[in-house]
């Protein structure tokens, strides 16, 4: 059985989120990864559209439109918040400020390559700040499905598409397993598979070497 | 020092022109000028260069420059929720140059502080690095990137005193304060015009010396994406 996005999200929380951490979650599923912190810990979410110390969604007519976060949704604040125009929120990613960051992608390389903003002749949304996060934040965690909606993999030797970020992704949890990439070897590990995927199907589905 | 204006299209009267460099402020629909983006769009003028995060949405913000094709290029980091400028972009109607959002943040407060050049990691082996100059500091590579600086600055505010000091307000403030330091003229639109001294000296967002024309209006702000919760 794979992992459920819920089951996904309440994995990268346990693992990754740390007491007294600043992080920044990625559009999407990482987004959702916010409810799952761990009771005994406390952490502080970054906004790149200028705010630490993010809040929930807000309570139903309480949404106000000069409170959004990096999505554009309407958010709530904190007693602790504090908000900063965006050069000022990016000298906090470029500074090494922040400790994690975990975002979607479209593909990692098995040397940690990340693609995630754009697919050629298809997609030109933007990189909007994936790439400053990955270029600069301490840890970089990859939250994807283990493959394409066509069955062909992600994880693979060297990335297609155009890069968000060269050499630079720390873990990749999938629906199917979890590795993490070593940047002094550059090698990927199998750390945990979900329960009752075998290693044969993880091998078929995945096209970068790992141990 | 400042001048103080009724409306839009009198904060605007005599700058508008062909083949300008605007930057405009805001995050999504979030802090956006929409008075003299609208203001723009009526005045008609061409080959407009754009420097914002985003482009609005279809029907509002600086969609509806791009929908009335004035917009010859567009500088931004995400520009995902508008369709008219898939369309427009596909049909080479439109140049886009893609900076990754706190490279457009640096270039614009670079700009604004006479800085021309800075080095940053953000980038290296991606296309973002192609044609720019490449150094090494301690062992790793930086990107050269340019400061930006424009011909008119368009900002939304929430409160302004007479002399042009400016307070934004939660995640609207995000490109504005950088924006009103990097351009020849900056223009203000904010909520309310105070009198001089109700603003806390302290907290002064964008002190009065980059803003030269300011008018109050009353905002539509609109939410580009409602998200609730139901209290338990």
């Amino acid at each position: 059985m794979a992992w459920t996005k819920e089951e996904m999200c309440e994995l990268a929380a346990k693992e990754e989120f740390k007491d007294g951490f600043f992080i920044n979650l990625g559009i999407g599923m990482p987004t959702d990864v916010a409810n799952y912190i761990p009771q005994n810990i406390s952490v502080s979410l970054h906004s790149e559209n200028g705010m630490l110390g993010m809040g929930p969604f807000p309570y139903e007519g309480e949404a106000d439109p000069d409170l959004i976060n990096a999505g554009k949704q309407t958010i709530s604040e904190l007693p602790e918040s504090s908000y900063f125009d965006s050069a000022a929120s990016f000298a906090m990613v470029r500074g090494g400020h922040i400790d994690l960051t975990i975002l979607g992608a479209l593909q990692v390389s098995e040397h940690g390559d990340l693609a995630n903003w754009t697919i050629p002749g298809k997609m030109v949304k933007g990189m909007g700040g994936a790439m400053d996060l990955v270029a600069n934040v301490r840890r970089v965690v990859v939250m994807m499905e283990h493959t394409a909606k066509d069955g062909t993999p992600k994880l693979l030797k060297n990335c297609s598409f155009p890069l968000t970020g060269k050499e630079c992704v720390d873990r990749v949890i999938t629906d199917l397993a979890m590795f993490d990439i070593n940047r002094d070897t550059k090698i990927m590990k199998l750390i945990k598979i979900s329960p009752n995927v075998t290693i044969e199907e993880i091998r078929a589905k995945t096209e970068a070497y790992f141990e | 020092m400042v001048n103080i204006y009724n409306n839009a299209k009198e904060a605007l009267n005599g700058l508008l022109k062909d083949d300008l460099m605007i930057m405009a402020g805001g995050f999504g629909l979030c802090g956006i000028p929409e008075h003299l983006i609208e203001e723009i769009r009526v005045s008609g003028t061409k080959n407009l260069t754009i420097i914002s995060n985003n482009c609005g949405v279809d029907d509002f913000g600086l969609g509806l420059l791009l929908k009335n094709h004035q917009i010859k290029k567009m500088i931004s980091s995400y520009v995902g929720e508008n369709k008219t400028f898939e369309q427009q972009y596909l049909n080479k109607e439109i140049e886009i140059e893609f900076n990754p959002q706190g490279v457009l943040a640096e270039r614009i407060r670079a700009g604004g502080a006479g800085i021309p050049a800075f080095y940053n990691k953000t980038g290296v082996g991606t296309i973002v690095a192609e044609g720019k100059e490449i150094r090494e500091f301690d062992g790793k590579k930086y990107i050269m990137e340019r400061g930006l600086f424009a011909d008119i600055a368009i900002i939304k505010g929430w409160k302004a005193d007479k002399a042009g000091n400016i307070i934004y307000r939660k995640t609207a403030r995000n490109f504005n304060p950088i924006m009103a330091t990097a351009a020849k003229i900056t223009i203000a639109e904010v909520e309310e015009i105070v009198e001089i001294g109700e603003l806390d000296h302290d907290n002064i967002h964008t002190p009065s010396i980059y803003v030269h024309r300011l008018f109050e209006a009353k905002h539509e702000k609109r939410i580009e994406r409602l998200l609730t919760r139901i209290k338990s």
